[in-house]
């Protein structure tokens, strides 16, 4: 089945933003995205991973290793040749086990050989891409624990059945769900980087718009392929201009106030709401090309990297990202 | 649509017919539209399902049927455990959704399967793996197939009312390709249609958009028209819809079922001179035909103003009912016994790996280094023993009974709303559950049942009115029975009543303070016999001695509420909340 182009997903325009900034700075922690049913999250991140440029990775390692992963961790990829493989994307279902996410006992090669052999599971196939999970909020718990711990550390390290593997794990967790069918702990919540709401277009335009271009993706995707790869390839300019840029940022002492100021005006918990925020603003300002990181990036990010952190105050029955959009207001402005 | 020729023709507006288009469009491409959603069981459900397997059958697809409590492995394929140890080398099985590539998988039951199946098959719909057809026997709102699976479903049919017996054979519909694409005004009516029918995913427009296109095709035209789009309409966005359309200003426009769209055959010519825009708004007319096929009980829930909720679909309801027994830890190596369970398939995992060095050692006894035979028994050692554990975790769902009476609310209702939200929050941190009863008047509501989403709770809450008499007996009686629910369910309910305990309506919803305390006073026994913990908690401006009264009648512990704000009342009932998840 054809990817649908980033580029020509309609409206959704906070979304595309945190899913470029965690491919620009994939260490951003993941995206929790809020919404409705059919309302493109799916599809908006594998198009994602489906415009990324290939990676080189070893050829024959189950976990899409780099030459730099190789070094650290030479008894898991082997001494194959490297190769350019796309950018994995990994869809794990609601009813995956333990197993089947970390790892597991090879069965198989047991079996035929006796031998105690390791054999990789979900987190395996997604390093160094995305892994999407969809109704997130109905995940068992101990499986997000696990999941977050993993998307931290950047390393699977598995302990059990008398296996003891590590290897690196790194990907951009995207979750997803719908939170009137019951909420993520707030823990669990504040681990996620960014966090963004998606509703459901309701103006007609711009349904019709979204119904033309399925339609003519379905009919014949190679032409719409073509029909915007002049936008796609824009987006992954920015986003290996971006990249480049990255390492060359750094906020400076104003802004470090900035955003420590906006945290405490918006009462978000915790340090990791400023170090996203943080973090996040610069991403932002390396994809849009910027020399430095204003203001305007931190402004511009801030409702998806705290509206999930706020304490919840139940005398204020404002949403999250009217306070935040308030306190912007209040302090900026 | 004569496609259908039963022995006794049903009548022209028997819900079979349009079943039958549905079953004819979605077998022009199965995979795409997804699936199709059959509720009710009747004979017409059979006879159309009989239609549908042998026409796939027919046109050389692969059936196969999905039972709601399918494995794992078996759903997804894998290594057969069994035939491999058998065999003595891996022996994989293909899963039934390969198995079912390209063609159908029929689940029946679609109301009881697994959440975690249905995320699965999900995804193999996202990924068009194969066509699903969803048999729902669900009996009321409550029993409904996971939401995940229905909202993929292209066609949605209720056939609980049908009375047909017979479906006659369906044909494949052409390639809908040969169609010309849905014009702008095609595009804009189906979404306006959507929008007045509250219809918010973009999946229902993109396959009401499809269907219509296959209809068109059905009817070997090379563009849709209206009744191409009215037949969209009616098959895919009628059974989505959340409300009711809004009146449309002509209103002796025919309330009839609108013209059955003529078959292939027949298709008259005046149907293809039927251009867009003759009479009416486009869209109006879709909506029409929309209202005309929305079932007859949606449509009296929709005009009550209680609209299904989106999110309350049978997959979520099914895992709050469902409860969670604890999380499985891993298998620890141990003896069966003294009540705990033998993992198995651990067990053999670890048992397994030494199956060669076993029977070679077994085998230097006996008759020399051979390669075991196949049929060889396993070799388990007590060291691979394996047993379960679980992580004994009762979930403790917090049963709120609120006082709304004019007394109680004047007073501190909001105060109480306050902290119950803030008990709300930290209910999360501990992963237990809040359900909400209110009382006043003349009667007790529930106004949540026991969730976990504050999203709602907040909702409820704050929609919650104030005023007139405290129905103190009805509205524990109530709380009573939610608590048995939750007991029913294997978890453990406590329950805190907010009021300020003076009761003047009694069980029998009648006023009079005398009989209204001695109802109270029995009620309150009541929950005390079924020996729930309980907290009373006082909101009266000044307590008097009825709420230490009814606590006593309980055996629940007894709080005045300090004068103050919902944070002292927070701090008054947190430790007690706390404490009580931690037993």
């Amino acid at each position: 089945m054809a990817r649908f182009p980033f580029s020509a997903i309609v409206g959704q325009d906070e979304m595309k933003q945190a899913l470029l900034i965690a491919a620009v700075d994939p260490r951003i922690g993941g995206v929790m995205v809020f919404g409705d049913r059919g309302t493109g999250k799916s599809t908006a991140a594998r198009a994602l991973a489906a415009l990324l440029p290939p990676i080189p990775a070893i050829q024959g390692c189950a976990y899409n290793c780099s030459k730099e992963d190789q070094a650290r961790y030479p008894d898991v990829c082997g001494d194959g040749p490297v190769r350019k493989q796309s950018v994995p994307f990994v869809d794990l279902p609601l009813g995956a086990t333990e197993d089947r996410v970390l790892g597991a006992l090879d069965i198989e090669r047991a079996l035929r050989s006796g031998e105690k052999a390791f054999e990789p599971g979900l987190l395996a196939k997604a390093h160094r891409g995305f892994l999407y999970i969809d109704e997130i909020n109905l995940l068992e718990d101990h499986l997000v624990d696990l999941l977050l711990d993993v998307a931290a550390s950047g390393e699977n390290v598995v302990e059990r059945e008398g296996l003891s593997v590590r290897h690196p794990a790194r990907f951009v967790l995207i979750g997803s769900g719908n939170p009137e069918e019951g909420e993520l702990r707030p823990q669990l919540l504040d681990r996620f980087g960014l966090s963004v709401e998606v509703t459901t277009p309701m103006e007609v335009d711009t349904r019709v718009e979204i119904m033309r271009r399925c339609a003519a993706q379905e009919r014949d995707s190679a032409n719409f392929a073509k029909s915007w790869a002049d936008e796609e390839d824009a987006i992954l300019k920015r986003i290996a201009r971006g990249k480049a840029r990255l390492e060359k940022l750094e906020p400076g002492e104003d802004l470090l106030m900035d955003a420590a100021m906006l945290c405490l005006a918006v009462g978000a918990d915790g340090l990791r709401g400023e170090l996203t925020l943080m973090r996040a603003a610069r991403a932002f300002a390396a994809l849009e090309g910027a020399r430095s990181v204003k203001r305007e990036h931190l402004v511009a990010v801030a409702p998806s990297a705290l509206r999930h952190r706020l304490r919840r105050d139940v005398l204020d029955e404002t949403g999250s990202t009217a306070r935040i959009t308030r306190a912007l207001d209040e302090l900026f402005e | 649509m004569n496609a259908a020729q039963p022995v006794e023709p049903p009548e022209p507006d028997d819900p079979v017919h349009d079943a039958v288009l549905a079953a004819t469009l979605w077998l022009g491409n199965p995979v795409h539209f997804g699936g199709m959603l059959l509720r009710g069981a009747s004979p017409a459900r059979d006879a159309l399902l009989e239609a549908l397997v042998a026409a796939s059958e027919a046109a050389g697809l692969p059936v196969r049927r999905l039972p709601a409590h399918i494995d794992d492995e078996r759903l997804l394929g894998g290594i057969d455990l069994a035939a491999s140890l058998a065999a003595g080398k891996p022996i994989t099985t293909r899963g039934l959704i390969e198995e079912a590539r390209g063609g159908l998988l029929v689940a029946s039951m679609a109301e009881r399967l697994d959440e975690r199946i249905a995320g699965k098959l999900a995804q193999a719909l996202d990924e068009e793996q194969a066509g699903l057809i969803l048999l729902d026997d669900g009996a009321g709102e409550d029993e409904r197939a996971p939401v995940s699976l229905a909202e993929r479903c292209a066609f949605h049919c209720d056939l609980a009312a049908s009375r047909a017996r017979k479906v006659a054979a369906l044909e494949a519909p052409p390639d809908a390709r040969a169609v010309l694409s849905l014009d702008d005004d095609a595009l804009k009516a189906i979404a306006a249609t959507a929008g007045a029918l509250g219809i918010r995913s973009i999946r229902a427009l993109l396959f009401a958009g499809e269907a219509a296109l296959a209809h068109a095709a059905l009817a070997g035209r090379e563009g849709a028209v209206r009744i191409d789009l009215e037949a969209a309409a009616r098959l895919v966005l009628a059974p989505r819809a959340t409300q009711m359309p809004p009146p449309p200003e002509d209103e002796q426009s025919e309330s009839e079922q609108p013209p059955e769209p003529p078959a292939p055959d027949s298709s008259d010519p005046s149907s293809d001179s039927d251009t867009k825009n003759t009479d009416g708004k486009l869209e109006d007319r879709m909506v029409e035909a929309a209202t005309a096929a929305i079932p007859a009980d949606l449509l009296a829930q929709l005009a009550a103003g209680n609209a299904p909720r989106r999110a309350q679909g049978g997959g979520t309801g099914r895992r709050r009912k469902g409860g969670r027994r604890g999380k499985p830890l891993n298998a620890r190596p141990g003896i069966p016994r003294g009540g705990t369970r033998l993992a198995l398939i651990d067990t053999l995992r670890a048992a397994v790996p030494w199956q060669k060095v076993r029977a070679f050692n077994a085998g230097d006894e006996a008759t020399g280094p051979e390669r075991p035979e196949p049929s060889a028994p396993l070799r388990v050692r007590k060291d691979d023993l394996r047993v379960r554990r679980f992580e004994e975790k009762a979930m403790r769902v917090t049963i709120f009974a609120v006082d709304a009476s004019g007394s109680a609310a004047a007073a501190r209702l909001a105060e109480a709303k306050g902290a119950i939200e803030m008990l709300l929050a930290q209910a999360y941190v501990y992963r237990s559950e809040v359900a909400l009863v209110a009382f006043r008047r003349e009667s007790a509501e529930v106004l949540l049942p026991p969730t976990r989403s504050l999203t709602r709770a907040r909702r409820a809450l704050a929609d919650l009115p104030g005023g007139g008499g405290t129905p103190l007996a009805i509205g524990l009686d109530t709380a009573l029975g939610v608590a048995r629910q939750v007991l029913a369910k294997g978890h453990t309910p406590s329950l805190v009543v907010l009021t300020d305990g003076r009761a003047n309506i009694g069980a029998d919803g009648q006023p009079g303070r005398k009989q209204a305390g001695e109802d109270a006073q029995a009620a309150a026994s009541r929950v005390a016999r079924e020996g729930i913990d309980a907290l009373v908690i006082d909101i009266s401006a000044r307590p008097g001695p009825e709420g230490a009264a009814l606590a006593e009648a309980m055996r629940a512990r007894y709080l005045a509420l300090p004068r103050g704000d919902a944070q002292a009342l927070h701090r008054a009932v947190a430790p007690n909340a706390r404490q009580k998840v931690q037993t």
